[in-house]
């Protein structure tokens, strides 16, 4: 036995090192440590097929946010910290849909239909700042998704909303911090031919959907423009040379991240059941963008494999670490440990040198 | 007559160009002087308010300008200097150590935690030169994560916390709040007077102005000139046998020390410390305060940072005040402040970038004007 | 004075093999002012930088012979043990802090300082600055320099000359310095700055500070130099006296060939086509090679040179036509006007370009060779592309790249691995050949090719230039073709235009000699 290891001891090492050099060292331990936890679930006492139930879930909630960053990054606007704006449009559409007295499954289209128009004017008008600034994307895409998400907070105020389920009772008037959406559209996606295999429990409708749009993704990627928002994000220079509106580009590529952050919202809250206003789409950026990293992403380099990897593994130890680690050690420190890790991958991520060799 | 109108048409352009340049200043002002007569508040009141808040903000505030000095933009890692302060605070209060020498011996507690602190963020920041702002903005998340670890779950449990009042009942980690009452405003207190019914914290203001002096004195010496330097362009720096990385750790860890003393001086005088989010916000609204004072990315004086403590913490007074005024819900008044925060820095980071591109596009119109003339 | 200053014995340099520099002796005595002229690429900046220091040789290998400074061998680690034997150095490009003034910048880390109590305690980068003192030590190598400039002015603030002078002011203030390089100093300057420059380069030399001058302006080096050196293909050919020589001697030092003959091999007549091609009042904001008012016409059909001296603005030509930088004037190609500003429009006019910056234009370092090969053409021209759902969406054909890419590596003789391999693990020599299939994918009517030789190896130049020639013989494509090497202009090209000054200083058939062409390019120097 231990003679056998001994052979393969070399392969075996090369094998481990190159996997380890290609895939990233953090994403290697955070990969490792999200195994820990699934072997270990069973010893504490934590039902093995609920932690996949759990985990399927919360990624068919989250995938389309984490698909959100995709764009942007593959046109070299960086890691899309301006997702909040995104999400408002998301926001506004759920509302209005709500407002409009749409129920159930027509609900959740209207929402995304809505959605839809906010999203472009956000998307333009976002994107042409973007161009404008070319450089300093990321810090400024961090304070534009702030700036917007203490605006809409005056706004969902002062909007006149009236649908009794959605203000606050007293006044009648502004709307409530957390909105249910029980009877409107929450779950239509998710329960959607639901697959249930004693405990666990496949969210069918809300994957095929996240499907098609990684799908769409992917598709987009591959044609003229797609390619053509690949070169610019790779080299600008280069692009500009080959003829290509970079400016154009660009702009085409935050409308994208923009909606999809919108339906991503939207998916969100069919899942979680609620709608979350004012100061919550704040902290919404910082998980997507550390989830794609973990995913395999750079600052400047993004596929779809990474978003579902990085959706995986990131929302695996969101999952995992309170059942696991409470029991364990029997101290809630999940969310210090997430806090940690996502934002020591970003750190990862910026702290490296930019890819592109430029 | 026509020099005389030669004159004024400068004179005009010189206020025009005053209040572009000026432009963030200027547009609190009108804010201010709209809210302040609507909120109602007396003018004694404001003033009182005003002269807390300064004592309370300022030293704080300094500590942003040094990395400005030295080309690194917004220090939004100062947050990991208050993070060291709060530590140090939880030491003092469990230690029961009380009234001014508590605070002396929390600021030189915080000291080696800021140094370290500031040691990591510096050379962080040294390897992404160019997106400091960005990544000591993801610092200051990445730390408060670990602040919470050892906050939350070591102390009391690894670390030694003898009073049971400071400890969450479960036995370890500090509690949400942590009482000041034995230091409360003990700075502020000693040696205070009061002049037609407004408190004067004449301890705190003599700090700060020796800090002011001593920023003063910091630019004139070898290492402040060296800071600018590199502020303005490494390279050259770097050929000019400057160590340029060192020099911009310590920039670093000075914001930092600073900014740990700052943020005891800040808890002293609210008398309470709510353990895991009295810093999350700091950072924001010094920044914010700086920027509304007419500082820019590189650019930032003692100046802008009194200016920017007066006109943006009137505006924070006044606003929710006068929101519920106007719209019947003093809720929008607070939302509004914190808009106007984060409006002010988003619109200070897309001048300043702008301002950075607009620099090079001159030469094209100069061959063009050559040509033109040569015909 | 027994010893002289400065000796130079046998200096070789060689970059991978590519030999650049061969037995170099030269002697400078205290107070002396040499003059050192050359074509780009004959080895004059590598030889001052060997004797400055700079890493980039120790880097590379070292180099080989000696350098005598004062009767004592030295090697220097760093330019800043070169500083500290005395020997100062003002480069090309400004080393200037732009928002200190003058003085703040000539006296950048050396601040005459006082002491403080603090800085005993916490070391001494916290004294403070003496301010007095610094205006003073800046006056006084300002006095030194004779050129006044005024010690309080941010750089910023300064027209061009003025910082130049800093710079000079910068090295004068170091007590130490007793040699001093100027590498094309009077570049930048005004007609009356660069006289006062040679008047001040003659008071330092009575101060027995002795002064390297570099110039492609060859009367400056006879007004003021005592001795005049000139280097061709790394190789010292020239050591005289100045007042024995004259401007067309040292030009045809400069570029005479031992080897003319090989080169003028095998041309053809010029062809005698109609213009297909006619620039007309060009400006170009290209920084470094500004375009100033170029008229040029261009034959079908034929390879048309254009050399000059770097800096002199013949890469800013093909820059501003295709609209890489910003440029004005008027560019007619096959009677219809070409829009300036818009690469897209020269590119859908069937022009294409190679340009000079490989690395920054040319290429997508981390995208495969597939990519680099077919994107412009599929952007462009819809190539290499499948139309899904009736010519709604453009879908990307892997196999028509991988095809054309494959061709192309044979064609061309590219070394790599498999045609999906990233542009930057190539070597520079094939990363250049990608970048003229990349521009033969678009099957152009017209190419510009910028500096297609620059950094590669002896075979893959003969391959590119051989490649190219055939491209124009073959598809009857005209083709301009840039590069500083005259001699490969001249193997190539049916005519060449010399660039000087940012104009066309002239335009000869490939077969005159090279004298006339130097003349040429020293003509308009700026």
């Amino acid at each position: 036995m231990s003679e056998q290891i001994k052979k393969n001891d070399g392969t075996f090492m090369d094998r481990v090192r190159d996997m380890v050099r290609s895939f990233g060292l953090p994403r290697m331990i955070i990969a490792v440590f999200l195994l820990v936890l699934f072997i270990a679930a069973p010893f504490v006492g934590a039902d093995f097929w609920t932690q996949v139930t759990n985990l399927f879930n919360r990624f068919s909630w989250n995938a389309v946010l984490v698909l959100a960053m995709v764009p942007m990054v593959h046109s070299g606007c960086g890691l899309n910290f301006g997702l909040p704006l995104g999400i408002i449009s998301g926001l506004l559409g759920a509302t209005l849909s709500i407002e409009l007295g749409f129920t159930g499954f027509p609900s959740f289209v209207m929402a995304v239909l809505i959605a839809t128009p906010f999203a472009l004017i956000f998307g333009v008008g976002y994107g042409w700042l973007l161009n404008k600034i070319k450089g300093g994307e990321m810090m400024i895409a961090t304070y534009v998704g702030f700036s917007s998400v203490s605006f809409m907070c005056m706004m969902w105020l002062l909007l006149p909303y009236h649908k009794p389920d959605m203000v606050w009772g007293l006044a009648g008037k502004g709307l409530r911090t957390t909105i249910s959406l029980e009877g409107y559209f929450a779950g239509v996606l998710s329960n959607f031919m639901q697959i249930q295999i004693g405990k666990l429990v496949i969210p069918t409708g809300a994957l095929l959907v996240f499907a098609l749009l990684a799908f769409l993704m992917w598709a987009f990627l591959h044609t003229k423009t797609g390619t053509a928002m690949t070169a610019v994000g790779s080299n600008p220079t280069f692009a500009r040379a080959a003829g290509i509106n970079i400016d154009k580009v660009r702009m085409l590529s935050v409308v994208m991240s923009t909606w999809l952050a919108a339906v991503g919202i939207l998916m969100y809250e069919q899942g979680f059941g609620f709608i979350q206003l004012y100061m919550a789409p704040f902290n919404m950026a910082l998980p997507a963008v550390s989830a794609i990293l973990i995913g395999g992403a750079s600052v400047n380099k993004a596929s779809v494999a990474n978003v579902i990897i990085g959706t995986i593994l990131f929302q695996g130890i969101v999952t995992m670490t309170p059942t696991v680690m409470n029991s364990m050690i029997h101290m809630d420190i999940s969310e210090v440990i997430r806090i940690i890790v996502s934002n020591g991958m970003i750190l990862y991520a910026l702290t490296r040198k930019t890819e592109a060799t430029r | 007559m026509s020099q005389n109108k030669m004159k004024e048409t400068s004179a005009g352009k010189k206020v025009l160009g005053f209040l572009a340049a000026n432009s963030v200043p200027v547009m609190f002002i009108l804010i201010c002087a709209v809210c302040i007569p609507i909120s109602g508040f007396s003018p004694a009141y404001l003033l009182n308010e005003i002269v807390t808040r300064m004592g309370r903000n300022v030293f704080l505030i300094l500590s942003l300008l040094i990395p400005i000095m030295a080309g690194m933009g917004l220090n939004f890692g100062m947050t990991l200097g208050a993070m060291a302060g709060e530590i140090a605070l939880i030491f003092v209060t469990d230690w029961q150590i009380w009234g001014i020498p508590g605070v002396v011996l929390a600021m030189i507690i915080s000291i080696p935690f800021s140094i370290a602190l500031g040691l990591l963020c510096g050379k962080i920041l040294n390897m992404a030169k160019g997106r400091e702002m960005v990544t000591s903005y993801i610092i200051s998340y990445f730390i408060n994560g670990v602040y919470q670890l050892v906050v939350l779950y070591m102390m009391g449990s690894i670390i030694p916390i003898k009073h049971t009042t400071i400890r969450l009942p479960r036995g370890y980690g500090i509690r949400n709040t942590l009482s000041l009452l034995s230091m409360r405003q003990s700075i502020d207190n000693l040696l205070a007077i009061r002049v037609a019914g407004v408190k004067i914290p004449m301890l705190t203001f003599i700090i700060i102005a020796v800090m002011c002096l001593v920023i003063v004195w910091f630019r004139r010496t070898k290492l402040g000139q060296d800071m600018r330097a590199v502020g303005q362009d490494m390279d050259v720096a770097r050929d000019a046998g400057i160590n340029v990385e060192r020099t911009r750790i310590i920039s670093i860890v000075i914001s930092t020390v600073l900014a740990g003393f700052g943020m005891i001086i800040y808890l002293q005088n609210m008398g309470n410390m709510p353990t895991y989010s009295a810093h999350s916000q700091i950072g924001m609204f010094c920044i914010a305060a700086l920027l509304v004072g007419g500082a820019s990315v590189d650019r930032a004086s003692i100046g802008n940072v009194f200016l920017g403590v007066v006109l943006f913490h009137l505006m924070f007074i006044v606003a929710p005040s006068a929101g519920g005024k106007i719209t019947g819900d003093t809720m929008i008044g607070e939302y509004f402040r914190v808009f106007v925060s984060y409006g002010v820095i988003t619109v200070a980071l897309v001048m300043y970038e702008t301002k950075k591109r607009r620099a090079k596009a001159s030469m094209g119109e100069q061959l063009q004007a050559a040509q033109q003339e040569g015909e | 004075m027994s010893t002289p200053l400065l000796e130079l014995k046998n200096i070789k340099k060689d970059f991978f093999g590519n030999q650049v520099l061969t037995d170099i002796n030269l002697t400078l005595d205290e107070g002396e002012v040499l003059g050192l002229v050359g074509e780009n690429g004959a080895g004059k900046s590598t030889l001052m930088k060997i004797l400055f220091g700079m890493n980039v040789i120790r880097d590379t290998g070292g180099y080989g012979g000696d350098i005598i400074l004062n009767g004592q061998k030295v090697s220097f680690a760093s330019p800043f043990d070169a500083l500290a034997a005395g020997i100062g150095m003002v480069h090309q490009e400004f080393s200037l802090i732009p928002g200190f003034t003058a003085t703040e910048n000539i006296l950048l880390n050396r601040e005459p300082q006082k002491k403080s109590v603090i800085a005993e305690v916490f070391g001494p980068r916290l004294n403070t600055l003496d301010r007095p003192a610094m205006r003073e030590a800046a006056e006084g190598a300002i006095d030194k320099m004779g050129v006044h400039i005024d010690g309080e002015m941010v750089i910023n603030d300064m027209p061009v000359g003025h910082k130049q002078f800093t710079e000079i002011a910068r090295e004068l203030s170091k007590e130490q310095l007793k040699l001093l390089i100027l590498d094309e100093p009077t570049a930048v300057l005004t007609e009356r700055e660069a006289s006062a420059l040679l008047d001040s380069i003659r008071g330092m030399s009575e101060r027995g500070i002795a002064v390297i001058f570099i110039t492609h302006r060859l009367q400056e080096i006879l007004d003021v130099c005592d001795k005049v050196v000139v280097m061709r293909d790394g190789e010292l050919v020239k050591d005289v006296a100045a007042k024995d020589t004259n401007v067309t001697e040292i030009t045809r030092w400069m570029v005479g060939r031992s080897v003319d003959a090989a080169a003028a091999a095998e041309h053809r007549a010029p062809p005698e086509t109609e213009t297909v091609m006619s620039i007309r009042r060009l400006w170009v904001d290209m920084p470094g090679e500004t375009v100033r008012d170029v008229n040029l016409d261009v034959r079908r059909g034929e390879i048309l040179g254009i050399g000059g001296l770097a800096g002199q603005g013949k890469l800013g030509i093909p820059n501003g036509v295709m609209g890489l930088y910003q440029a004005g004037g008027t560019v007619t190609f096959d009677g219809r006007q070409i829009p300036l500003n818009s690469p897209r429009k020269c590119l859908d006019s069937q022009l294409a370009f190679v340009s000079e910056d490989r690395r920054g234009v040319g290429l997508l370092l981390d995208e495969s060779l597939e990519w680099n090969i077919a994107f412009p053409a599929m952007q462009i021209q819809d190539k290499f592309l499948k139309p899904l759902l009736g010519g709604m969406i453009k879908w990307r054909d892997e196999k028509a790249i991988a095809e054309v890419t494959k061709r192309y590596i044979d064609e061309l003789q590219i070394r790599c691995t498999s045609s999906k391999q990233n542009a930057k693990e190539l070597s520079g020599g094939n990363q250049q050949k990608i970048c003229l299939a990349k521009a033969f994918a678009l099957e152009p009517k017209f190419l510009f090719v910028s500096e297609p030789t620059r950094g590669i190896d002896v075979g893959a130049k003969a391959l590119v230039l051989e490649a190219l020639k055939k491209f124009n013989r073959e598809s009857g494509v005209t083709i301009v073709m840039i590069s500083s090497e005259l001699e490969e202009l001249r193997q190539v090209c049916d005519r060449i235009a010399i660039v000087s000054g940012g104009r066309i200083a002239g335009i000869l058939p490939a077969t005159d000699s090279s004298e006339d062409f130097g003349a040429l390019m020293v003509s308009q120097v700026v």
